[in-house]
């Protein structure tokens, strides 16, 4: 399988504190890879290198072509969907105003039309609370509406920072139910980043292990699901 | 009785005006947190440029739209240039810079068009509007007209373009808006461009009011703050109703309270000021904000 995303060397400092020794990884176009590790091991800053949020040196290359050193406004045009940490919402906005924001780069009127209803069909909930305040949502009803709002973009790589954080683990199962349905029916490539180790490998097709800022193991996510150091220090068995 | 109704009237007129000052403070204070403290000066600067192109000839609503258009330009203009540089300054930074800009300006008119007060024209016909016992000003039901014209545009322009919803976004959240494409910059830009556009119609409104001069503004701003307090500096809406209860409150207080007449008449905003800021310091419409820290 070809990658739609990859990454080579990949540093990235928050001011004289280095937080990604030289990060690489690759993304297999449809399908789902993802990112474990630690509190503090530099999953986050990860995605915001992909993303364009944080300053990087090192390569980034999606769709083949480099990425990095780009602004984040350009790399969303792109078709790249970030979901991030703590979900991003616009709190005082309605659902449906969040999600036509999410399509903002979009100028295909019908096709937007299409997606809202595409979107309202995976999350019923959404449907039903179009004109509520995002504000007055439970919190896995915000983590829909943040997925739901990458979605808008119709990406062609959809980043998700902790979608499990804070959230009952019904809901968890219920949003990863319907992240795999989203890269089955609409061939969107999934990175995803979680604390959440045991859900994660279940969903995705390959995994990396990132601690301290490096890339300490990869490999098919079946492998390191049977891993025995693995199994101790991330999935608690 | 009648004389209270042509008060109510005129006052609606002066507060209509007040509330688009304090409107386009509200907009610029919830997009980057700061008072913009020389948006009487950039209304007043319009204004001059309004009266410079009526003076040249112009008919009076062609000077209008394009004064509209040229506040618009300078708003965006000084955001870029001004404030860009200092956006993620402490905020003591930024006023610093608004207070500067407000001595620019006005020192810049004076300097081109000396300090002596001007008269500026009315649009609207100097005979009065006879509504049986009534009489009524009409510049000053015109201000209203326009001021309301002025803030359905705004309400349209907010609540159902896509530009406006991106203009919202980018003030509540900036880096969501960066992650769906928006360019917060540019937002922000345009956010100071349309400010300055709804300050140059209060200055329009005002000045064959009060005549115009490079200080005409000074007074204005403070009723435009006490009207952006009381409505609640986090509410557009609140904003121009507040404008107009210190419009009509200013005039009310002014003719029935003897010994405050015209010349104790500020003293009242600022009154008012205090005592929204002591009982209720949200304002009548504004939220609480609540920051998590």
């Amino acid at each position: 399988m070809p990658a739609v995303l990859e990454a080579d060397g990949v540093e990235a400092s928050y001011g004289w504190i280095r937080v990604l020794h030289g990060v690489g990884f690759a993304v297999e176009d449809h399908g789902i890879t993802t990112i474990l590790g630690a509190n503090g091991a530099g999953k986050t800053t990860t995605l915001r290198a992909v993303c364009g949020m944080v300053k990087t040196s090192g390569t980034i290359r999606f769709a083949g072509q480099r990425i990095d050193g780009k602004s984040p406004e350009d790399i969303v045009r792109l078709g790249i969907a970030h979901v991030p940490e703590g979900r991003g919402t616009f709190v005082n906005l309605t659902v449906e105003e969040n999600l036509k924001l999410g399509a903002y780069t979009r100028r295909d009127r019908a096709q937007i039309a299409q997606d809202f209803d595409r979107v309202y069909g995976y999350f019923p909930v959404l449907g039903q609370r179009r004109t509520q305040v995002a504000a007055t949502l439970s919190g896995g009803e915000q983590q829909m509406l943040a997925v739901a709002r990458a979605l808008m973009l119709r990406p062609k790589l959809l980043l998700l920072d902790e979608p499990s954080l804070g959230l009952a683990p019904m809901v968890v199962r219920e949003i990863f139910r319907i992240v795999r349905a989203i890269n089955q029916e609409q061939g969107v490539s999934v990175l995803l980043v979680e604390q959440n180790a045991s859900t994660a490998l279940e969903l995705a097709d390959h995994a990396y292990l990132l601690e301290t800022g490096r890339v300490v193991m990869s490999g098919p996510a079946e492998t390191l699901r049977k891993d025995e150091g693995i199994r101790r220090s991330y999935l608690g068995y | 009785m009648d004389t209270f109704f042509q008060q109510v009237i005129s006052g609606l007129a002066t507060g209509g005006i007040y509330g688009s000052l304090a409107l386009a403070l509200v907009m610029i204070y919830q997009a980057t947190d700061v008072v913009n403290y020389a948006q009487g000066e950039m209304a007043m600067f319009s204004t001059y440029l309004a009266w410079t192109m009526i003076n040249a000839g112009l008919p009076y609503w062609v000077a209008f739209f394009a004064t509209l258009v040229l506040a618009f330009v300078g708003g965006v203009v000084i955001e870029r240039v001004v404030i860009r540089p200092v956006e993620n300054a402490p905020v003591l930074t930024i006023v610093m810079v608004c207070i500067g800009l407000l001595v620019i300006l006005r020192s810049i008119a004076g300097w081109i068009y000396s300090y002596i007060q001007k008269p500026f024209p009315s649009p609207f016909p100097q005979k009065p509007l006879q509504l049986g016992a009534l009489i009524l000003g009409a510049h000053d039901v015109g201000a209203i007209g326009v001021t309301l014209v002025v803030l359905v545009f705004l309400y349209v322009f907010f609540r159902y373009t896509p530009l406006g919803l991106a203009m919202r976004a980018a003030a509540q959240n900036p880096v969501s808006s960066r992650l769906v494409g928006i360019r917060v910059g540019w937002m922000l830009a345009l956010g100071w461009g349309l400010a300055a556009l709804v300050g140059a119609v209060g200055g329009m409104m005002v000045a064959p009011i009060v005549f115009l001069d490079p200080n005409m503004m000074a007074g204005i701003l403070i009723y435009a703050f006490a009207s952006a307090t009381l409505g609640g500096f986090n509410s557009p809406g609140g904003a121009v109703v507040g404008g107009f209860i210190v419009g009509v409150v200013e005039n009310l207080v002014g003719t029935y309270v003897k010994f405050i007449g015209t010349e104790l008449k500020l003293t009242v905003a600022l009154a008012m000021i205090l005592i929204v800021l002591v009982v209720r310091p949200s304002g009548l419409f504004g939220r609480v904000a609540v920051h998590r820290v």
